[in-house]
């Protein structure tokens, strides 16, 4: 069986997380390519549905990067993202997703080196779960269509 | 508004299981304020029913849409282009909607997606609390403006019962003594006479007790 490489959606905040990758990219640090950024304003703008949307189009984790507890670029973004992340781990369940594939995580933006750490612990804990139910679903369905 | 909140996804899958292609409906009133049933939890649910099903190894066509109101039949008439084709609508409104939409489309299945719960207002962010129950008879000028009918766990007229301590209704300590806060009000407005009147028995006719109410407005009715 060809090994698993799983499709991870990371929402990172411009003032943060974003900036993050950038400092882990100048300072050479390799983090997995299996981490796809999505650059936001604020780790609060990011919607339920955002998060749902990427699961139904067969992402296997999805985390939103926000600031660290009390330096929200707007305040309190970050505290309503992770509140709305709890908010979708449960829907997920109620779906059928272990809430594992979501996350909530935080750093500033000087910390290179936790956005590589964090890219590769969430690929490395994706890959043990293996892929989405979902992603799988899609797979068997598009194999349907080939038959 | 009217407050409602969204059903288990296991019992709405139960009910677009049969069907391969649905309309999801939801309102950009009351359920919209209180985040159950407007456009965005339209797309949530349409999602989340599409990837429960997808798991379970079926699928299904799930149109969306969001209309201004569904208890208004000018508003529900938009939808007769859109229903060709669709074997059932699962409506995220409140009862009113889903019973207009069951009106209207007498030969498609009508499926409820979230309880509807009360009339409220919104406490802070995130949440509505009970505030009306729709009496017919409002005594909210006699109370200081807090009604003893959506508020007081006994709905007492004359109130409050030995169940209040400290400014809390038996029931929980989160409770507030509806009767508590009608004397705090009255007292601080200087109207403690309206506290001491007494109230007779409530005439529930005007509440529902005597069947299903209307109201006609001869000047507006065609």
């Amino acid at each position: 069986m060809e090994k698993f490489e799983p499709v991870i959606v990371a929402f990172c905040c411009h003032y943060c997380a974003y900036t993050a990758a950038d400092m882990a990219g100048s300072q050479r640090l390799p983090y997995p390519a299996n981490v796809k950024i999505i650059r936001i304003p604020c780790s609060g703008k990011v919607d339920a549905l955002h998060i749902v949307k990427a699961f139904e189009r067969g992402a296997d984790g999805v985390y939103v990067a926000g600031c660290l507890e009390g330096d929200c670029h707007f305040k309190n973004g970050n505290n309503r993202a992770a509140r709305r992340v709890k908010y979708v781990q449960k829907y997920l369940e109620e779906i059928g997703i272990e809430s594992e594939r979501l996350e909530m995580v935080y750093m500033s933006a000087g910390m290179g080196y936790r956005f590589a750490q964090v890219a590769t612990e969430i690929t490395e804990k994706i890959r043990k779960l293996g892929p989405s139910p979902i992603k799988s679903a899609l797979a068997g369905q598009s194999d349907k269509v080939a038959c | 508004m009217i407050t409602a909140e969204r059903k288990p996804l296991e019992e709405l899958i139960e009910y677009v299981k049969p069907y391969k292609r649905i309309l999801l409906l939801g309102c950009n009133e009351c359920v919209t304020v209180c985040a159950a049933g407007g456009r965005k939890e339209v797309g949530l649910l349409a999602s989340g029913l599409q990837m429960a099903l997808l798991k379970s190894g079926s699928s299904i066509d799930i149109r969306q849409h969001t209309l201004e109101r569904q208890c208004d039949p000018e508003y529900v008439e938009e939808l007769v282009p859109m229903i060709d084709g669709v074997e059932a609508i699962m409506s995220m409104a409140c009862g009113c909607g889903v019973q207009q939409l069951a009106g209207r489309f007498k030969d498609t299945p009508v499926f409820p997606a979230v309880n509807t719960k009360f009339m409220g207002a919104s406490e802070r962010q995130g949440v509505w609390a009970e505030r009306c129950q729709g009496c017919g008879d409002c005594m909210l000028g006699q109370t200081g403006g807090i009604c003893p009918i959506a508020r007081c766990a006994k709905q007492l007229m004359n109130g409050p019962c030995g169940g209040s301590a400290g400014g809390r209704c038996e029931i929980g300590d989160d409770v507030d003594c509806a009767w508590q806060l009608i004397w705090d009000r009255l007292k601080a407005l200087g109207r403690e006479e309206s506290f001491v009147e007494i109230t007779p028995a409530k005439d529930w006719r005007s509440g529902g007790g005597s069947g299903p109410r209307k109201i006609i407005r001869e000047d507006l009715a065609e």
